[in-house]
């Protein structure tokens, strides 16, 4: 028998001016059949699907560059990984063993950190909400307490005369570096003095020793120019104790915040074009803090929270095609396996989404859903794609931020996640959940039964 | 040469192609190619005898560089390009941040460095003019609808409400400003800029940075009609020094390399000028600098090609240019071929 | 499965080109979707089609029919089609 020709679905496109034209529209998909050389069949193969994928190599790699790409800026850097952005244990142990700290703003996440061994010192205590007993055991433990509020200040002084025990703190500071929104609900004003007031009030305690200054301008930041008016706020600050006190602040923390390679779903350009460096950032922060005039050896340690910019393009999700459709507009849709309860990040994000297989050239535009029974449940309102049938899969991009950690149990339980290891071996590093498990924690009464 | 040259929509909102390749076709000794690089089947330029000799289909600049690239490739290989010039805004991070991998197979460029053409979109042009003594109006950035409803008091309305790359609205009051930001940010995304309103005349000026802070050449006009649309459908080349002086200072104090459009506003209160915004390419009017004396496009060309281009010292003031509308006539078949094939 | 018939003076070239006259619409078809738009035009059943599609092209009939439903569906949403 002759060949026969490859076989692809019939299209047809109608021709729009001033809309997405085929050339513009054609290679926006390259199949995506592996990730870090691991076939993404086999991996659902062996996992299942949807799939949580992490790579190993890229997480160090991201890691190593920011540190080499701030410590040529400034000589004495020290990254904490920020827990909420990811914190299964394996993704923090990566960092961990890069030299990172712990960034945490809960007691789970303090217990967490502790339970991988990381010591009180390397733990950065942030956010708001910190119970009397969470504080004293971070006091006790000599974790970084970066207070958020005066009634946690004066929860901390009442703790260390109780215990006479003496606290490491640092205060968080909110200013203003010309973005909005302003994230002016977290730590103390430096504009209207009271982040003085509070640095005042510290000083006055002998139990208290000063050791930081802390500020988080915002998530996703797209201008490097912030960066440095925080740096240089953050600055004078500490010009000012070392004037009025004659005290010398072991660090500076930047906080988190740089934007990933994500791009916005109000952003017209691809945030690679428009999102800055890593350098671009550094650059910003290490000008910031050289106003300070500082000997070399009374310079502070700049301490970096980076959470999303280190972790989103290290994660992909691997899901599986449901089912076509054509809605009543005559528009395509594809309904796949994961859906916003795994992909809560869809909500702000166009991530970029490639089919795992070689799906030919004719695409179209296409509405792709996850399989909720809800609305809301849309991974990508638009997005050129090729035409895939039932039991396809597709790889859904720089997923490794905050999904893992704002996922929702909703409808259907969270699957498996998986990391491909650098020497290219696959490693299960959350087990899927099952109703066990999910039954483990429910109380029936009796009078229910 | 072999020219490969972007923004052929010589339409009521027209991109500065066309008028860029009828500069350079009357460049002094200038022989070689003009190719366009097309977004749209439709856009008049391909259709227009003697302005592109071949147009190709590209992809838009929010599909993402690495498609940009590839095709750009494609072309590459069939027309050997030597030169790039995009002419629409929203291309030209694109092509800033393309010049290096482009440059590696021999297709050159001549563009704003990122921080240049930061420069309005991070809210710097009012820093840099206030500590350059140039006057600008107030300024603020809004990355979000909270951002709106935060509006400081010492604006007053009517205040200017415009997209990152293109479309102004002026608004009278907070719910016309509203609806000006909400048309904005469907569009064209964030940020959205505010600006205080100086009421007054335009004056615009097309100019030429070399990179190395001189000011190859310059040309001022003031818009003697203008659309609803508040586009320059007429227009008078002027003899103003303070003009002159100003887009000079600019372009060497941020050594501005490519070409530019200055916007300007003269105070009807105060008579002094305020500078409202820097376009990193030339304007659709460009062809009135050559037609006044100096063919900034092709001195482009030159600066693009590695030559010393000796600035301009002079132009004709009272040169006047007017827009018409002409229908041009094509067949569907002629239509077909860009619509396949993407190239005609 | 019902059959249709394709509007008078719609043309379609060999590059899959697909001008409508009456109301001035163009279209670009793939390879596939110019065969099946042709036989449509020449009255071709469901059937018939399947089968070309299958005779010529690496594919499942049953996948085919799938595809052919859906493709119909369109051209019936641009107009491109009426019931007979
Ligand atoms: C205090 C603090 N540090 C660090 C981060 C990590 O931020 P990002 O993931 O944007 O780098 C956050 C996140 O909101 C935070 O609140």
């Amino acid at each position: 028998m002759a060949d026969k020709k490859r076989y692809e679905r019939p299209v047809i496109n109608k021709h729009y001016s001033g809309l997405m034209n085929k050339f513009g529209s054609r290679p926006t998909t390259a199949p995506k059949t592996e990730i870090d050389g691991v076939p993404v069949n086999d991996l659902v193969k062996q996992f299942g699907s949807p799939l949580y994928v992490f790579s190993e190599k890229q997480i160090r790699n991201n890691q190593r560059n920011a540190l080499r790409i701030f410590k040529t800026r400034y000589p004495k850097v020290q990254f904490a990984w920020s827990y909420k952005t990811n914190y299964l244990n394996a993704i923090c142990n990566i960092f961990h063993q890069e030299g990172s700290w712990a960034e945490v703003v809960s007691e789970f996440e303090y217990d967490k950190a502790r339970k991988l061994g990381i010591k009180g010192e390397h733990i950065i205590f942030n956010g708001p909400d910190k119970s009397r007993e969470a504080l004293l055991k971070a006091i006790k433990e000599k974790a970084k307490i970066h207070i958020d509020h005066f009634d946690e200040l004066y929860d901390i002084i009442e703790l260390t005369q109780e215990t006479n025990l003496k606290a490491q703190v640092a205060i968080r500071v909110n200013l203003d570096v010309g973005v909005y929104p302003k994230w002016d609900r977290f730590g103390f004003n430096y504009e209207n003095g009271e982040a003085t007031q509070a640095l005042k009030r510290i000083m006055m305690n002998k139990n208290l020793q000063l050791i930081g200054l802390h500020t988080h301008i915002g998530t996703y930041m797209m201008t490097a120019e912030a960066y440095r008016i925080a740096a240089s706020k953050l600055a004078s600050l500490a010009r000012f104790l070392k004037d009025e006190y004659d005290t010398i602040v072991n660090y500076i923390d930047m906080g988190g915040g740089f934007a990933s390679h994500n791009t916005l779903i109000g952003q017209y350009l691809p945030a690679e074009e428009v999102v800055p460096s890593m350098e671009q950032f550094a650059e910003a922060i290490a000008s910031g803090l050289y106003e300070l005039n500082f000997k070399v050896d009374e310079m502070p340690t700049l301490i970096l929270e980076t959470g999303r910019a280190l972790i989103d393009d290290t994660g992909y999700i691997i899901s599986t095609v449901l089912a076509n459709k054509r809605l009543s507009t005559g528009r395509r849709a594809l309904v796949i396996d994961a859906g916003v309860n795994l992909l809560f990040t869809g909500f702000w994000y166009k991530h970029s989404i490639n089919p795992a297989q070689d799906s030919g050239v004719n695409i179209e535009d296409t509405t792709i859903f996850g399989p909720l029974c809800m609305n809301i449940d849309v991974i990508r309102e638009t997005i050129n794609f090729p035409s895939l049938k039932k039991g396809d899969r597709v790889v859904i991009d720089y997923t490794g931020a905050y999904n893992n950690t704002q996922w929702m149990q909703f409808i259907n339980m969270r699957p498996n996640v998986v990391m491909v290891m650098e020497d290219s071996t696959v490693e299960l590093i959350r087990k899927s959940e099952n109703l066990d498990y999910m039954l483990n924690r429910e109380i029936l009464p009796d009078k229910l039964k | 040469m072999n020219i490969a040259v972007t923004g052929l929509n010589a339409t009521d909102n027209p991109g500065p192609g066309v008028p860029l390749i009828r500069s350079i076709r009357e460049g002094e000794g200038f022989s070689g190619n003009l190719i366009g690089l097309i977004y749209d089947s439709l856009e008049p330029g391909i259709y227009m005898k003697d302005i592109a000799s071949k147009c190709y289909l590209i992809p838009y600049p929010s599909s993402g560089l690495e498609q940009l690239y590839q095709r750009i490739l494609q072309i590459h290989e069939k027309e050997k390009l030597d030169l790039i010039i995009p002419c629409l805004d929203s291309e030209l991070y694109g092509f800033a941040k393309l010049q290096d991998r482009l440059s590696a197979i021999g297709i050159k460029t001549f563009l704003p460095t990122i921080d240049q053409l930061n420069i309005r979109a991070k809210d710097n042009l009012f820093d840099f003019c206030k500590s350059n003594g140039i006057n600008v109006p107030k300024n603020i950035l809004a990355n979000s609808l909270q951002d709106m409803y935060s509006i400081p008091n010492n604006f007053n309305y009517p205040i200017a409400v415009k997209g990152i790359f293109y479309d102004a609205y002026i608004a009278n009051n907070f719910e016309e400003a509203l609806t000006a930001f909400n048309k904005l940010r469907v569009k064209w995304g964030y940020p959205i800029i505010l600006q205080e309103f100086i009421r007054g005349d335009e004056f615009n000026v097309v100019a030429l940075g070399d990179g190395k802070g001189n000011m190859v050449g310059a040309v001022p006009m003031r818009k003697l009609y203008i659309t609803d649309k508040g586009k320059g459908w007429a227009g008078v080349t002027l003899d103003n020094p303070i003009l002159m002086e100003i887009s000079k200072k600019v372009i060497e104090k941020v050594k501005w390399r490519s070409g530019m459009e200055l916007e300007f506003i003269k105070s009807a209160e105060t008579g002094e000028y305020y500078l409202l915004e820097i376009n990193p390419r030339f304007p659709a009017w460009v062809y009135l600098a050559p037609s006044a004396g100096q063919n900034l496009p092709y001195a482009l060309v030159r600066l693009a090609m590695g030559e010393d281009v000796e600035p301009f010292t002079n132009y004709t003031s009272g040169i006047i240019f007017v827009r018409s509308s002409w229908d041009l006539i094509t067949s569907i078949k002629e239509y077909e071929k860009i619509a396949t094939f993407g190239e005609y | 499965m019902t059959n249709y018939i394709v509007p008078q003076n719609v043309a379609i070239s060999d590059s899959g080109f697909l001008f409508q006259p009456a109301t001035g619409e163009s279209y670009t078809l793939n390879e596939i979707g110019k065969l099946i738009f042709k036989m449509l035009q020449s009255n071709s059943s469901g059937e018939q089609i399947i089968e070309k599609v299958c005779e010529e092209y690496d594919a499942e009939a049953k996948s085919v029919e799938r595809d052919l439903e859906d493709f119909i569906t369109q051209l019936k949403h641009y107009s491109l089609l009426k019931l007979s």
